[in-house]
């Protein structure tokens, strides 16, 4: 709030602000979660609040590693809003539904679904960057340059922070969908083709990126219509699994 | 103690007022004699005027005759445009000056520099004392901040600066940009040299004229291409720089297309500075291509002074607060020094952290 009233009123100024504010945000998540993952003895992934909580601490975290390395402080402008959505949906909505039987730990499924949220945490920063990059370019090509304009990163830093983000959460991704097929148990079919349609469409926009078929704001776009796409997606894979399961 | 400024600027006088009331190299000592205990001179080319603290009121007119230039004599014959504050509104004056809002740019930062010259030119001199001595002190105090804390500064104003302040926004560090200059004109000239002082060392020149881009390339340290080439470089370069005479667009969608095919992830900024274009407008619709003719540089230049104008008000926040606080540590000072001879002058006691 008080980056995006400086940019409004054009006093911003890019210090650490964010960065401290989205660390000490982080810090109470970290608290959250550990406490919650004690609480139920295994990673706390096992409803659809714990899920978003989840996702929100793991945009933190990728924003942490990214963001002062290619000095995108005022990502942290738009990642925070980010953050707030996904845990506000998480507190609001009454998703907070526990388990009748406590469910037993399964070290792969756990390390499938943590490195699969991780991986939507850089598709989030990507998506970022993604709005940064339109913003930018948008004001570029109408001559139309406002506050924020000097305040942005300039497009070829953007873009190549967009495809970085892009090549680490397709890695991660890809891990968290390989060790799926190690859990032991029969996913839901649903999940699984859920699941494959995020990496394709992930695999999709890359390949389009390395055979420069897809202009950079192209990329950019579809970097937020992706990760919308996947962030749906979550929602309903955690929603039916939450489902009771018919006799 | 009285302290004033007197003066004339670019919102009171036109330049030949300035001219003859611009001062000389003894303004101080006449200054001095004239009753001022310190006087300083300010001079630019927008504004001369004399920041003065004197225990009798020193009158304007007195001020105007001691910055009259001493080849003219004639003084009498006009009605004097000059402005007067004094105390708070001096003190408030000095600090909208030093941090550029009294500028006809406004924000520009050279005002800083001069204002920086003149005092130390004052000091050196002896005119300077105490009291001028923390009234300018705390304006580069002032006028540091407003710069830190307010919006003032952003932007380019200059049409050349511009084009180098957008080509730095699509590309971040120009060293490894190559430029094309097309037409070797004045204008080509100076961008050309603005992006060579940030960074660019590929910058390859263009003109009709061979000798003419020869003798450009060779001012500029980049490399003359013969005119019929520079389609061929297009596909390559990440700056072109257009200023041709010639009467139909050199560049259309359809010729620039078949240029681009294969760097689709390249932007390509292009600066139209010729009149007529040389570069067909709906080029700027195209995937990755920025194109600025004259009229939306100039329009770039003119929105960033609309943002440092509406920086004014918070600027003028900022010297409100310190104008206060200046005032009553001035006076405290003042009245100590009054009140007992055995207290310390004040250019004596030292400086608080905020006045250095």
């Amino acid at each position: 709030m008080r980056t995006i009233v400086a940019l409004r009123a054009g006093i911003f100024r890019p210090g650490q602000f964010n960065f401290l504010a989205i660390g000490l945000g982080f810090i109470f998540q970290t608290a959250f979660l550990s406490i919650r993952g004690h609480a139920l003895g295994r990673c706390p992934l096992t409803n659809l609040f714990e899920v978003f909580i989840f996702v929100a601490w793991s945009v933190a975290l990728i924003y942490m590693l990214v963001g002062p390395a290619y000095r995108l402080s005022l990502m942290g402008a738009f990642t925070a809003p980010l953050v707030v959505l996904l845990q506000g949906l998480a507190l609001i909505a009454p998703i907070d539904v526990r388990h009748p039987v406590k469910l037993p730990a399964n070290p792969w499924l756990e390390f499938h679904a943590s490195i699969s949220l991780v991986a939507y945490g850089a598709f989030a920063l990507a998506c970022i960057a993604g709005v940064m990059y339109l913003v930018q370019e948008r004001q570029l090509k109408t001559h139309q340059l406002h506050s924020v304009f000097y305040h942005l990163p300039p497009l070829t830093d953007l873009f190549a922070a967009i495809t970085r983000l892009l090549w680490w959460g397709f890695a991660l991704y890809t891990l968290g969908l390989v060790s799926g097929f190690f859990v032991g148990q029969p996913l839901p079919y649903v999940q699984v083709v859920c699941a494959f349609a995020v990496w394709l469409l992930y695999a999709a926009i890359l390949q389009g990126r390395h055979l420069r078929r897809l202009a950079p704001k192209h990329v950019a776009a579809l970097c937020i219509i992706g990760f919308t796409a996947a962030l749906t997606l979550l929602w309903g894979i955690t929603f039916t699994a939450q489902m009771p399961s018919p006799p | 103690m009285n302290l004033f400024c007197v003066g004339l600027s670019h919102h009171t006088a036109n330049v030949e007022t300035r001219e003859r009331f611009a001062g000389h190299a003894e303004t101080d000592c006449i200054l001095r004699a004239a009753g001022c205990a310190e006087a300083l001179l300010l001079t630019t080319c927008n504004r001369v005027e004399v920041y003065g603290a004197s225990e009798e009121r020193v009158s304007t007119d007195e001020i105007a005759r001691c910055l009259v230039r001493k080849v003219d004599n004639t003084t009498e014959e006009y009605a004097l445009p000059f402005y007067r504050y004094e105390d708070t509104r001096c003190v408030q004056h000095l600090f909208r000056v030093a941090s550029g809002l009294d500028s006809m740019v406004v924000g520009e930062s050279e005002i800083l520099g001069q204002a920086k010259k003149a005092y130390e030119s004052a000091r050196a001199s002896g005119a300077a004392g105490p009291c001028l001595h923390r009234l300018f002190q705390r304006a580069f105090h002032v006028a540091k901040q407003v710069r830190t804390h307010t919006d003032i500064t952003r932007g380019s104003v200059s049409v050349g600066s511009v084009a180098v302040d957008l080509a730095q926004r699509i590309f971040g560090q120009l060293g490894n940009c190559k430029v094309l200059v097309l037409g070797a004109g004045e204008t080509s000239e100076r961008t050309a040299r603005a992006l060579v002082s940030r960074g660019v060392t590929d910058l390859r020149v263009s003109n009709r004229s061979s000798d003419r881009a020869e003798e450009l390339a060779r001012l500029v340290g980049g490399q003359a291409i013969r005119f019929d080439e520079w389609p061929a470089q297009c596909r390559e370069i990440d700056i072109l720089i257009t200023s041709t005479s010639s009467e139909t667009p050199l560049l259309t969608p359809q010729n620039l297309s078949a240029m681009l095919r294969n760097r689709i992830d390249r932007p390509l900024f292009i600066i139209d500075i010729a009149v007529p274009r040389d570069v067909d407008p709906s080029v700027n619709e195209m995937e990755g291509v920025y194109l600025y003719d004259i009229d939306s540089l100039q329009s770039v230049a003119e929105q960033s002074l609309a943002l440092r104008r509406k920086q004014i008000a918070a600027a003028e926040a900022i010297i409100a607060e310190h104008i206060a606080d200046f005032w009553e540590s001035i006076s405290r000072k003042l009245n100590c020094k009054a009140g007992s001879a055995k207290q310390p002058v004040l250019g004596e006691t030292p400086l608080r952290a905020s006045e250095l």
